[in-house]
């Protein structure tokens, strides 16, 4: 498919899916209300309850579907995804730290910070442990173990908490929501996904030229280490302010390029932003499909991205394994 | 001696060995493994009877006399522990520490259990009840004789239920059965979950509870560190409907006392204020 019916399509469908997303819920509220016109009501039903959730769930699937693509294109592997590599786990133990210990009631910031810098943690310990070919055993196996040690810890932190309803947000933490975060939350998280966004959009020549391999991209002028170095924060960024306010979404880095590199003609700069807008659409309609199926009983967004994404995941590994 | 006087001997001897079978019915030494029956026995027993009390008798989140009972010692109402006090009597509710009060019958050891308080009424019966157990009736009528007087004082019942939404952590509220639903309707407010007719546990999310424009919106006061499930209540959603109030402890409404009254007399000053 060309860029540009590309771009428009996947454009169109983010919009489409917005606006039902907005427009869902316990009363029918015009879309103007947004704006501040119609009863005050509902403008602040819409404003400060529906507004984050879906400008979130967009911001968070964009954030990991870009991240997905763009760490699959570094290491030239289906299977780096961030919330099966530990990233988003790690981030999430960041997150939770940041919370526990009053650093994030003292300096809001240090929400999304914390994050950040456990996400590139996690990236960096990937990128050190598989190497820059990407080999498909290390890459699984050091992600479980960083994702078993992230999660262990998340449990141990919110089960050391003086408040006991902190435990039952193990569930969040590992799976993912954006049920009833508000309009602060938002604020946090987007300026932090848009850097992390922009600094991985500007990878794309670089991952282009990495598929004729490492010597061919470097006598094209690619600087690996500099590569490296935008990859590691551009990911960290975007995962690490994603999974702040909405937990360790798994899957959506994982379906959404794998989706979409048929339409890209398997070209890495254009399958980033497609992959970007694609994770945007995949939240959005999981986000929606978690309040259509079961609207009184929150059912995180994990459960809905492994049910589609884990068959996926068998489904690469077999292909990958009779490739070896 | 003549046979007039034999009758006050007698009376008094009988009163001699009645008041000594009381006694020897009387638990000298009793352990509670329930925030409510901790409470209840601290305020009807005998000074020093209640050895020992749960875990949570000394948080006052959870028990709203926390703070007279911290020189009673705590257990972990672990089955070997209590059996160690030697306890005379051992109180618990019906759905705590079960497994602990199985062993503890089957070790022998007389173990009473009380039902969770579904009403204010509840609470006389259970006064009576451990007054019984304890070997302190008369202590136990002179509470529910108070119980009666301030209840009789408080109840009024307004020309209209002003519709109350106590909202809980995991977006749940506080429905009309059960005490919470009877503190809310002594005082003279209605709840949320009877005007949408909810079912029974079933939540109601945040933009539901909005659209619903109740008259008061309660939440208990924030903990001290964060989590999710409380966080909810300080949604800025909330607070922008301008009928968010934030209540006292919440551990006068957990258990059946005659301190609930506080909290029926807080509610009714609340709804008088906001009318």
């Amino acid at each position: 498919m060309r860029p540009l019916p590309l771009a428009a399509a996947l454009c169109a469908l983010v919009l489409a899916l917005l606006a039902a997303s907005l427009s869902l819920g316990y009363a029918p509220i015009p879309l103007r209300a947004l704006l501040g016109a119609g009863d005050p009501l509902h403008v602040m039903v819409m404003q400060q309850i529906r507004l984050p959730r879906a400008a979130l769930a967009a911001l968070v699937g964009a954030a990991l579907g870009l991240s997905g693509a763009a760490m699959q294109g570094y290491l030239r592997n289906p299977l780096a995804e961030p919330g099966l590599i530990g990233v988003s786990g790690s981030a999430a133990l960041g997150a939770v730290i940041a919370l526990q210990t009053g650093l994030a009631a003292a300096f809001s910031l240090a929400l999304p910070l914390m994050a950040l810098v456990f996400a590139g943690g996690a990236v960096g310990l990937i990128l050190l442990l598989a190497g820059p070919r990407g080999g498909s055993l290390t890459l699984i196996l050091a992600g479980i173990a960083v994702s078993a040690l992230a999660g262990a810890l998340v449990s141990l932190a919110l089960n050391l908490s003086s408040n006991p309803y902190a435990t039952f947000e193990i569930v969040f933490w590992m799976m993912g929501s954006v049920a009833d975060r508000s309009l602060e939350h938002l604020a946090l998280a987007a300026p932090l996904i848009a850097l992390g966004a922009a600094l991985l959009l500007t990878t794309g020549r670089g991952l282009d030229a990495l598929t004729l391999g490492e010597d061919a991209a470097q006598a094209l002028g690619v600087s690996l280490g500099r590569l490296r170095l935008t990859l590691l924060l551009g990911t960290a960024a975007a995962v690490g302010a994603a999974t702040a306010v909405a937990g360790a979404v798994g899957f959506v880095g994982l379906v959404v390029p794998h989706l979409l590199r048929p339409l890209c003609k398997a070209r890495p700069a254009r399958l980033l932003w497609a992959s970007g807008l694609g994770g945007a659409a995949m939240v959005l309609a999981a986000d929606l499909a978690v309040r259509l199926v079961l609207p009184d009983r929150d059912l995180k967004l994990g459960v809905v991205m492994a049910i589609l994404g884990a068959p996926l995941f068998l489904h690469l590994i077999y292909r990958t394994r009779r490739g070896v | 001696m003549r046979r007039s006087d034999l009758i006050p001997l007698a009376a008094a001897l009988f009163c001699a060995v009645a008041a000594a079978a009381d006694v020897e019915a009387a638990p000298a030494r009793v352990v509670s493994l329930n925030v409510c029956t901790d409470q209840l026995a601290w305020l009807i027993g005998a000074p020093g009877q209640l050895v020992s009390v749960s875990p949570l008798a000394h948080d006052p989140r959870s028990a709203a006399l926390a703070a007279e009972m911290a020189d009673v010692p705590r257990n972990d109402a672990s089955a070997e522990q209590v059996a160690l006090m030697q306890p005379d009597l051992v109180l618990a509710g019906s759905y705590t520490a079960r497994a602990t009060v199985q062993m503890l019958i089957g070790l022998g050891y007389r173990v009473e259990t009380f039902q969770p308080t579904r009403s204010l009424s509840d609470i006389r019966e259970n006064i009576t009840r451990m007054g019984v157990l304890l070997g302190r009736p008369a202590r136990a009528a002179a509470l529910v004789a108070d119980f009666d007087a301030r209840l009789a004082t408080l109840s009024d019942a307004p020309e209209t239920r002003p519709v109350v939404a106590y909202y809980l952590p995991f977006n749940e509220t506080a429905s009309g059965e059960g005490l919470t639903g009877d503190i809310l309707h002594a005082a003279g407010m209605t709840t949320i979950a009877e005007a949408l007719d909810l079912a029974p546990g079933e939540t109601l999310p945040l933009e539901r509870l909005v659209l619903a424009q109740p008259d008061m919106i309660l939440v208990g006061a924030p903990y001290d560190s964060p989590a999710q499930a409380t966080a909810l209540l300080q949604h800025p959603a909330l607070r922008a409907t301008g009928k968010l109030h934030e209540i006292g402890p919440s551990a006068g409404w957990i258990c059946g006392l005659p301190s609930t009254l506080d909290t029926v007399a807080e509610m009714r000053a609340l709804r008088r204020s906001a009318q």
